[in-house]
């Protein structure tokens, strides 16, 4: 599309080239999950992208814009059904970096958001801040992503800190060295995924390092507008991680495709190709086992299971993992694994959205639901703490049984004795 | 849009169906020709068929044009809204009423998107034909207003051949039905559906349709062939016509085409001037038969390599790349226009020699994909929009490609459509008393000229585009506006 785009942000040409490459042809609209609820164009991809183009060209005012942008998941479902090769994020992520600038907070808002940035990036004064009260749900509409939904759940009895070693040796001969990282609302809310993913690695031969300054990824502060202090948190983690791992990995989606962000976020900066090096080896717990592939076949259960993987947005679009958990449960006896109709489509996890947007994210979990309830699975498997929050979430309440698993306890689980 | 308008509607709609904001409306400024476009005064978003007639009627006596919209996939401007006039978006309307796998038959809503059909049909060993590249997006409702068809038409037809029974409501408000569930009651009196079906909106919108439903073919043949020719492409469609053989699709896409495909879905296709990809399909004894008798004609026709799909991932990664194809030239250029024309297939070759030309003339780039079977051309002409003079030149082009297709005895639209694209060329097809005696039934049917008004018929209200000045036809004197 043509476009009068003009604009000294940092952002602006990978803003630019988005909406140029984008030849409004619809095809992204099937796989939108806005779209598919309210069958309206400005809650398509296209739409947006066709908004966002017109509050950049300054015809529009973006507060007339905003409620269609604040309505999209950002489950970048229709990035890879586009077949012209638009990059929505670098146009959704680059925008929303530029309205929080231009954004007015009230008074109020300035509070929540300056708790959020001294707290939730670091463990230990986030689970000191949790235990206190402090995160009430005042905050939640002001968080991103998986953290709101998250904090939402909030249970009144927090999981006791179960610090991990800051290395684990691989057993047996060792075939690979990595830094594992812990997240920061996962850590302090279910801390038994990192403990998983951890002994998963280390029985397959990976040394697992897991320094002890690290930060989180920095997205939260991205999504509140505070881009310098993202930046730092990065470079913290930039400069504990040891520089000789094969990889970096994360256990939560949203995480993983943040850190992979890094580049855009470092542009111009003096340690942009730093930047550029770490984010290169960030890499999903799923897609790093399937690649070095299992030492030892797994255990599996003593009976048959039926397993549902629920894909997370942030892995299967974001970052196109689609095969690598799916042969690593079907690598586990007496896995039997089923697809479920629209698998591609979020289960209104994104975060602040079940708060934000009650309506479309209880509609979406009900549709995932029972997509899911379709399939008669005995146990369901994600990659991201969002939806298996969301998923328990509403598992509870429709007065279902229905386990739900990271895919790290699963594999833990079906180890060998 | 004045008080009394927005009043009227809100006696339809709630306030949240009626769409006025400015962020509200731009998004349906355009469908995918984005050249066009022009803000309409409100797009209602109904949720069925009584939403719609009481729309149709309310738009009917308070003289408001309006523009049904499926899901703006027209390539020609189809669903361009009017200037002030009213958008029915029909999306909401998106369910299969009924299938039934006796009767091999669907009766769905206008919005139902075309793959769904298929989608819903395929546990009976069913499937919905007509696949326009954009099936996994394309309406129902949209395919009847352009008679849409697809790389599979060229055996099984396009949509008018696919439709069994449609009830309308007429632009004057009338509800009527036409057809029914079974073939044979086709046939008695005109056929009324063939009219509707192609009609481009002008006549009403289709509110329930009811298809026919296939088997799905027992066994498919996919064989890709590689020419370092185009012609030789084309030369060896020919060939394939000639020898009897009737296979479910032809398509070739030239060098540019293949290139954009293969940057979007990583289709794997060979490195090559022109690809040939023909596909059998039908009972597993005859389409084996078929087969050899094609693999004879492939190897005589100068392909440099040939492919045979083994699998059913292949085969769909052969498609995928061919159905990707228009959309993925956005990945070359900034902009570009796609063409749709049509030549007599024993011509082909020719018409791909002259296209070739053009292009040279022109220092313009023209990336061919087409419905090769059915002698349907796609060229994409490739320009960038922000060179002053670009879109007039690739717009020049286009009609030269089109004055060609009429010149080799072939049509300006295959499948795309005139809709406001095409209507100034209309008159290079048709003679005066063709079209009066069109305009004549239009307004048999709409007499206040409130459906889809400007659209397809030359002249009528000022374009709302960037095209100015003579049009290209009207320089080489093949047509002439007052
Ligand atoms: C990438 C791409 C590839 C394409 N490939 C093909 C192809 O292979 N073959 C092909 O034929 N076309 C193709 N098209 C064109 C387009 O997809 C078809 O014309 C399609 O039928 C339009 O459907 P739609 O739902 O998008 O309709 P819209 O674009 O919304 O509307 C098209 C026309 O239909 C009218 N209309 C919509 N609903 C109704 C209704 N219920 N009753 C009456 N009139 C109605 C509108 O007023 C408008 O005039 C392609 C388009 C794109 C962008
Ligand atoms: S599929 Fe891609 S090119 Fe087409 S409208 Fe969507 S984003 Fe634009
Ligand atoms: S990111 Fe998801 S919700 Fe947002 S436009 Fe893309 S598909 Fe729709």
């Amino acid at each position: 599309m043509r476009h009068q785009i003009v604009s000294d942000d940092l952002r602006a040409p990978e803003m630019a080239e988005a909406v140029e490459k984008c030849v409004h042809c619809g095809f992204c609209l099937a796989a939108c999950p806005t779209y598919n609820l309210l069958g309206e164009e400005m809650d398509s991809p296209r739409g947006r992208i066709y908004l966002m183009k017109n509050v950049l060209e300054e015809n529009l005012p973006a507060a007339e814009a905003q409620p269609y942008i604040d309505r999209c998941l950002g489950c970048m479902a229709c990035v890879p059904a586009c077949p012209s090769g638009v990059e929505y994020g670098d146009l959704l992520v680059g925008y929303r970096a530029l309205q929080e600038k231009q954004r007015q907070r009230p008074p109020l808002d300035a509070l929540a958001r300056k708790l959020i940035c001294e707290t939730l990036p670091y463990p230990r004064r986030f689970r000191l801040a949790a235990l206190s009260g402090k995160l009430g749900k005042a905050l939640l509409p002001v968080l991103p992503d998986a953290f709101a939904s998250m904090l939402s759940l909030l249970p009144d009895k927090l999981p006791p800190a179960r610090p991990l070693p800051a290395v684990l040796p691989a057993q047996g001969e060792r075939r690979g060295k990595v830094a594992l990282l812990l997240g920061c609302v996962q850590q302090v809310l279910a801390p038994e995924i990192s403990h998983a993913a951890a002994q998963v690695l280390a029985r397959n031969g990976v040394e697992v390092h897991m320094p002890r300054q690290q930060g989180c990824c920095g997205s939260i502060l991205l999504h509140v507008g505070e881009e310098e202090q993202a930046r730092d948190i990065a470079r913290r983690n930039f400069g504990c991680i040891p520089a000789d791992v094969d990889a970096i990995i994360t256990t939560a989606a949203g995480c993983g495709s943040g850190m992979k962000d890094y580049e855009l976020l470092f542009k111009g900066q003096a340690d942009a190709a730093r930047a550029a090096a770490f984010s290169h080896r960030v890499i999903d717990f799923s897609a790093y086992l399937a690649r070095l592939g299992l030492r030892e076949t797994t255990a599996g259960f003593s009976s048959q299971r039926r397993v549902v993987y629920q894909d997370a947005c942030h892995l299967l679009h974001a970052q196109s993992h689609q095969s690598e958990p799916r042969a690593l449960l079907n690598g586990i006896a007496n896995l039997r694994l089923v697809e479920i109709a629209d698998a591609g489509m979020c289960c209104g996890s994104a975060g602040t959205y079940n708060i934000d947007q009650p309506e479309i994210a209880a509609e979406l979990s009900r549709r995932k639901v029972a997509s899911i309830l379709a399939a008669e699975p005995d146990l369901v498997v994600s990659g991201n703490i969002g939806c298996i929050t969301q998923l328990r979430q509403e598992f509870a309440r429709q007065n279902l049984t229905l386990p739900v698993a990271h895919i790290a306890e699963v594999l833990l689980q079906a180890a060998p004795a | 849009m004045n008080r009394a308008i927005y009043d009227a509607l809100e006696t339809i709609y709630p306030a949240e169906r009626i769409l006025m904001r400015d962020a509200q409306l731009l998004p349906y400024e355009s469908d995918a020709l984005t050249a066009f476009n022009t803000k309409p005064g409100a797009v209602v978003i109904p949720l069925n068929e009584d939403e719609i007639i009481a729309t149709v009627r309310l738009c009917h006596e308070l003289d408001l044009p309006f523009v049904a919209r499926g899901s703006g996939t027209s390539l020609s401007g189809g669903s361009l809204p009017i200037a002030d006039g009213l958008v029915i978006g029909l999306n909401r309307l998106n369910r299969i009423k009924r299938l039934d796998p006796r009767q091999r038959i669907a009766v769905v809503e206008p919005g139902v998107v075309n793959l769904h059909i298929s989608q819903a049909a395929q546990p009976y060993g069913l499937y919905y034909a007509p696949d326009p590249s954009s099936q996994s997006i394309c309406t129902i409702g949209g395919n009847i207003a352009f008679n849409s068809g697809g790389a599979h038409c060229l055996k099984y037809g396009m949509t008018s051949n696919h439709v069994l029974g449609l009830k309308v409501v007429l632009a004057d408000g009338a509800v009527t039905e036409f057809g029914g569930e079974s073939l044979e009651g086709v046939g008695i009196g005109p056929d009324v559906i063939g009219l509707f079906i192609g009609s481009e909106g002008l006549f009403g919108i289709a509110l329930e349709i009811t298809v026919r439903l296939m088997p799905q073919p027992e066994r498919y043949r996919t064989v890709l062939a590689a020419y370092d020719d185009l012609g030789c492409a084309g030369d060896a469609v020919s060939m394939v016509v000639a020898s009897g053989l009737l296979p479910g699709a032809m398509e070739i896409m030239d060098r540019l085409a293949i290139k954009a495909a293969e940057a979007s879905v990583n289709a794997g296709y060979p490195d090559a001037e022109a690809l040939l990809i023909v596909e059998l399909e039908g009972e597993a004894p005859q389409v084996e038969a078929e087969f050899e008798q094609l693999n004879g004609i492939i190897a005589e026709s100068g392909a440099f390599e040939t492919r045979v799909a083994q699998s059913e991932e292949e085969r769909a990664r052969i498609w995928k790349g061919r159905k990707s194809a228009f959309s993925a030239v956005g990945r070359l250029s900034p902009d570009y226009i796609v063409q749709d024309g049509v030549v007599p297939r024993s011509r082909l070759g020719e018409a791909l020699l002259e296209i070739n030309a053009l292009k040279q003339n022109y220092g313009l780039d023209v990336a061919n994909v087409f419905h090769a079977g059915d002698g349907n051309l796609h060229p994409l002409i490739l320009y960038d929009g922000r060179e002053p003079g670009a879109l007039r030149k690739a717009e020049q082009l286009a009609g030269e490609i089109l004055a060609l297709c009429v010149a080799l005895g072939g049509s300006i639209t295959g499948e795309h459509g005139i809709g406001m694209e095409k209507r100034d060329y209309m008159p290079a097809m048709f003679s005066e008393e063709e079209l009066d005696i069109m305009q004549a039934l239009r307004r048999a049917i709409d007499p206040k000229e409130i459906a889809n008004r400007g659209k397809m018929f030359p002249g009528g209200e000022a374009p709302a585009l960037a095209l100015q000045g003579m049009h290209p036809l009207e320089q080489q004197g093949v047509i002439s506006r007052e």
